[in-house]
C-alpha cells in the first residue's frame, strides 16, 4: 500500500494545489479591493480531506489491506445471489408489483409526490435509453419531446375540453411525428455532431415555447389544465356514468405506474426484438451494421421517433399531475438529467435506470439541506462514473467492449 | 442605409466574439476528435474572473489611475487563470478517456461543464454581476452611425489575439509541432513530439481566448452570469462547424458569420427569435456540407 501511495501522491498533490489556486480568485478576491483567505482555505480542506479519504479507501481495496472486510461482503453478495436466483424471476417481479400497488396504502402524500415523479422520470429515462442506450445516438434535445407532450394535452385539453385518455395517445403520436421531423435531417450525423445537433433542436423547441404568445402564452404558461378523469358508475336515479377527476395524490400515483409499466414492458420487447438487436449492432459499429444489411438509417429513425413517444406519454401526464405548463419546465439541465439518470444507471439496463432515477429523484430529497449542490454533484457523479465505471450501476448484459476509438 | 452599417459594425464586434469562442473548440478537436463541451464553462468562468480582477482593481482605486493598465492586467491574468482551468479539466476528466469510446468522453465532458457552471453559481451566486462601466464611455459618430469606443476596443483586441494565434501556429515551432500532432499523433511523437503536453496546451490556448471573449461580453453587455456560457458556446460550435471544424481560418470565418447572421436577424427578421438562426444555419450546415465552407483543405490547415 505504501508502494501504491508512493505512486500517486505526486500528481493528487498538484491536484490539490492547482484546485486551491482555482478556487482562490473565485472565493478569496472581494469588488472593495481586500484580499481574504480563510473561506478559501475552509473549503478547501474540506475538499481535501474528502479526497484523501476516498483515494486512501481506493488504495487499501486495491492493495488488500480491506481484505478482512470486503471478503465476507463479497461472499455475503454471492450468497444472497445464489439464494436469489433459485427464485424464479416471476416471484420477484410480482413482490416488486405488489410493493408498488400497496404503496400510497402506507406512505404519506409527500412521499406519494416523490414516487411519482421518479416513475414520470423512470417513463424518460427508458425512453431515452432506447435512442442512447440502444442505438447508441446521443441525444441531448430529448427533453422537446416531453415539452411537445406536455403542450399537446395541454392546448387540446383547454381549448377543445378533450380529456386525458384521448389525448395521451394524440400526445404521443405528435411527439413521434416531432420526433421524426427533427429526426430526419439530423440522423445522417454520427457520435458528436447529432448531440450538438439535437442540443440545438431542444434549444429551438423551447424558445418557440416561450416566444409564440398567441399559441402558448409564452413564458406565463399555460394554467389551469384538467387533471386524468374516468367515468364511474352511479346508481341514484336509476344508472349513469358520473364523470370522476382524479386530482388526488394517490390516483394519479396509479396512473403514473401503470404509465411507467406500459414503458417498461415496451422498452423490454423493444431490446429483445430483432428491432432491438439491430439498434446494438448500430451502437456498436454501424458500418459493420449497415455491411450486414441493417437498414441504419431508418432503424435509427425509429429509435429516434420511439424514444420522443415515450417522452410524449411522459410529458402528457406530468401536465395533468402539475395541471399547468410553462417552458421554464423544458430547459436543457432537465434533459441532462434525464441522461445522467441513464448514465448512472446503466446504459441499456432498465433495471439500472429504473435504479438511477429513484437515486437522482430520491436523494436530493433525503439531503433537502444540500439542495443547492445537487447540479454540481450531478455533474461530478458523471464524470466520476465515466472514468471508473462507464457502463453504470447495474450493466446491460450485452454490450460489445469495441469503441471506435480503440482500432486507431 | 444608417441602419444596415450600425448593424454591420454590431455584427463584426459580437462575429469576432464567436470566433474566438469557436477557435478553441475547432482547436481541441483538431487535436483530440472531441467536442469540449466544457468550452462555454470557460468562456463564462473569463468573464466572472475579468468582473473579479475589474472590480477589485476599482476597489482598490487603481482603475482611475491607471486604467489601461489595470484592464491589460485582467486580461493576462484572466486568460491564465482560465488556461490553468481548462488544463486542470484536461487531466483529470479527458486524459483518462481519451482511448475509451466517443461517447464516455463526451458525457465526461457534459459531466464537466454541468460541475463548472454550477461550481460559478455557487461561488459566485445566482444574480448577474455588474461590469465596472466607467471605462469606455462614449464613441465616434459618423451621421447616424456610431461606433463605441468599446467596440473598437472589442475589435482591435480580437483582431490581435487572432493575429497573435496565427503567428503562433503558423509560424513557430510550437505551432509546427501542434499541426504535426493534429495530423497524426503517432508520427509526431516518433520525432520526440510529446502529444500529451501538446494536447495540454492546445486545451490553454483555447481556454485562454475564450476568456478574453468572456471579459469583452462581459464589457459590452455590462454584466455575466452563470450560465452565459451556455448559449455562446453553442453559437460558436456552429461557428467553427460552418468554417470546417478542425480549420482555424475557418473557425474566424465562421465566427463572423454567425455574429452577422444574428445580428441582421435580429435587426431584420426577429429579435425574439436571434438565438434560432445559429441553430438553423448549424443543421443546414451539417445537412448539406459536413466538412464546412472551409473543409477542402482540411488536411493542410488543420490544429
Amino acid at each position: 500500500m505504501i508502494q501504491e501511495f508512493k505512486k500517486v501522491w505526486k500528481p493528487y498533490t498538484i491536484g490539490l494545489l492547482w484546485l486551491l489556486g482555482l478556487l482562490w480568485p473565485l472565493l478569496g478576491i472581494h469588488p472593495d479591493g481586500t484580499l481574504s483567505f480563510d473561506k478559501t482555505f475552509t473549503v478547501w480542506l474540506y475538499i481535501t480531506v474528502g479526497t484523501f479519504i476516498c483515494l486512501l479507501l481506493y488504495l487499501m481495496n486495491k492493495s488488500g489491506s480491506l481484505d478482512a472486510v470486503s471478503r465476507p461482503l463479497a461472499g455475503m453478495r454471492e450468497t444472497v445471489g445464489q439464494a436469489s436466483s433459485k427464485v424464479p424471476n416471476w416471484v420477484w417481479i410480482i413482490i416488486l408489483l405488489a410493493v408498488a400497488f400497496s404503496y400510497p396504502f402506507f406512505t404519506g402524500r409527500y412521499a406519494q409526490d416523490v414516487a411519482t415523479n421518479v416513475l414520470i422520470y423512470i417513463c424518460l429515462g427508458l425512453g431515452l435509453n432506447v435512442v442512447v442506450g440502444l442505438a447508441g445516438m446521443l441525444d441531448l434535445g430529448y427533453i422537446a419531446f416531453y415539452g411537445v407532450g406536455a403542450y399537446t394535452y395541454a392546448l387540446l385539453n383547454i381549448h377543445f375540453g378533450m380529456s386525458f385518455w384521448i389525448c395521451l395517445p394524440i400526445s404521443a403520436t405528435l411527439a413521434l411525428i416531432a420526433g421524426c421531423i427533427i429526426g430526419y435531417p439530423t440522423l445522417r450525423m454520427r457520435g458528436d455532431y447529432l448531440a450538438i445537433v439535437t442540443l440545438g433542436f431542444g434549444e429551438i423547441v423551447r424558445i418557440i415555447l416561450n416566444n409564440w404568445m398567441s399559441l402558448t402564452n409564452g413564458p406565463n404558461g399555460i394554467l389551469g389544465v384538467k387533471p386524468p378523469s374516468i367515468y364511474i358508475p352511479s346508481f341514484e336515479n336509476g344508472f349513469s356514468l358520473e364523470l370522476f377527476y382524479l386530482k388526488k395524490l394517490h390516483y394519479l400515483y396509479y396512473v403514473a405506474l401503470v404509465l411507467a409499466i406500459i414503458t417498461i414492458i415496451a422498452v423490454r420487447h423493444l431490446n429483445f426484438s430483432r428491432i432491438g438487436r439491430a439498434w446494438e449492432s448500430i451502437r456498436e459499429d454501424e458500418t459493420a451494421a449497415e455491411l450486414m444489411g441493417v437498414n441504419t438509417f431508418k432503424l435509427k429513425l425509429l429509435a429516434y421517433a420511439m424514444g420522443a413517444l415515450f417522452a410524449g406519454m411522459a410529458g402528457a401526464f406530468f401536465c395533468a399531475r402539475m395541471r399547468f405548463v410553462s417552458p421554464e419546465s423544458f430547459t436543457f439541465l432537465e434533459s441532462a438529467m434525464v441522461l445522467s439518470m441513464v448514465v448512472l444507471g446503466g446504459m441499456g439496463s432498465i433495471p439500472g435506470i429504473i435504479l438511477g432515477a429513484a437515486a437522482l429523484i430520491v436523494l436530493p430529497e433525503v439531503f433537502r439541506e444540500f439542495e443547492a449542490y445537487r447540479m454540481l454533484a450531478f455533474g461530478m457523479a458523471m464524470v466520476v462514473m465515466m472514468l471508473f465505471r462507464p457502463a453504470g450501476l447495474i450493466p446491460a448484459k450485452r454490450m460489445g467492449t469495441r469503441g471506435e476509438e480503440k482500432e486507431g | 442605409m444608417e441602419y444596415f452599417i450600425q448593424q454591420l459594425i454590431n455584427g463584426i464586434t459580437l462575429g469576432g466574439l464567436y470566433a474566438l469562442i469557436a477557435l478553441g473548440y475547432t482547436m481541441v478537436y483538431g487535436v483530440i476528435q472531441l467536442i469540449n463541451f466544457a468550452h462555454g464553462e470557460f468562456f463564462a468562468a473569463g468573464g466572472y474572473v475579468g468582473v473579479i480582477l475589474l472590480s477589485f482593481f476599482t476597489g482598490l482605486g487603481y482603475m482611475e489611475t491607471h486604467p489601461i493598465l489595470c484592464l491589460s492586467a485582467a486580461f493576462v491574468l484572466t486568460m491564465g487563470y482560465c488556461a490553468f482551468l481548462a488544463v486542470g479539466v484536461e487531466k483529470v476528466a479527458y486524459k483518462p478517456l481519451r482511448r475509451q469510446s466517443r461517447l464516455a468522453a463526451l458525457l465526461s465532458a457534459l459531466g464537466v461543464s454541468i460541475f463548472l457552471s454550477n461550481g460559478l453559481m455557487l461561488t459566485q451566486g445566482v444574480y448577474d454581476k455588474a461590469y465596472p462601466s466607467e471605462l469606455f464611455q462614449g464613441g465616434i459618430e459618423f451621421g447616424m452611425v456610431t461606433i463605441s469606443y468599446l467596440q473598437m476596443m472589442i475589435v482591435g483586441m480580437t483582431i490581435f489575439l487572432l493575429f497573435g494565434l496565427n503567428i503562433l501556429v503558423f509560424k513557430t515551432k510550437i505551432g509546427m509541432a501542434m499541426r504535426a500532432t493534429a495530423q497524426d499523433k503517432v508520427m509526431s511523437s516518433l520525432v520526440s513530439i510529446s502529444s500529451n503536453r501538446i494536447i495540454s496546451l492546445t486545451f490553454a490556448i483555447g481556454a485562454g481566448l475564450a476568456a478574453a471573449a468572456g471579459i469583452m461580453v462581459g464589457l459590452y453587455y455590462g454584466s455575466v452570469r452563470y450560465d452565459m456560457g451556455f448559449l455562446p458556446g453553442i453559437k460558436a460550435f456552429a461557428a467553427a462547424v460552418l468554417g470546417g471544424i478542425g480549420n482555424i481560418t475557418g473557425a474566424m470565418l465562421g465566427g463572423l458569420i454567425i455574429g452577422m447572421v444574428e445580428i441582421f436577424g435580429a435587426g431584420y427578421i426577429s429579435g425574439q427569435y436571434k438565438d434560432v438562426f445559429a441553430f438553423i444555419i448549424l443543421i443546414s450546415v451539417l445537412y448539406f456540407k459536413p466538412t464546412g465552407i472551409m473543409g477542402e483543405n482540411i488536411d493542410d490547415t488543420r490544429v
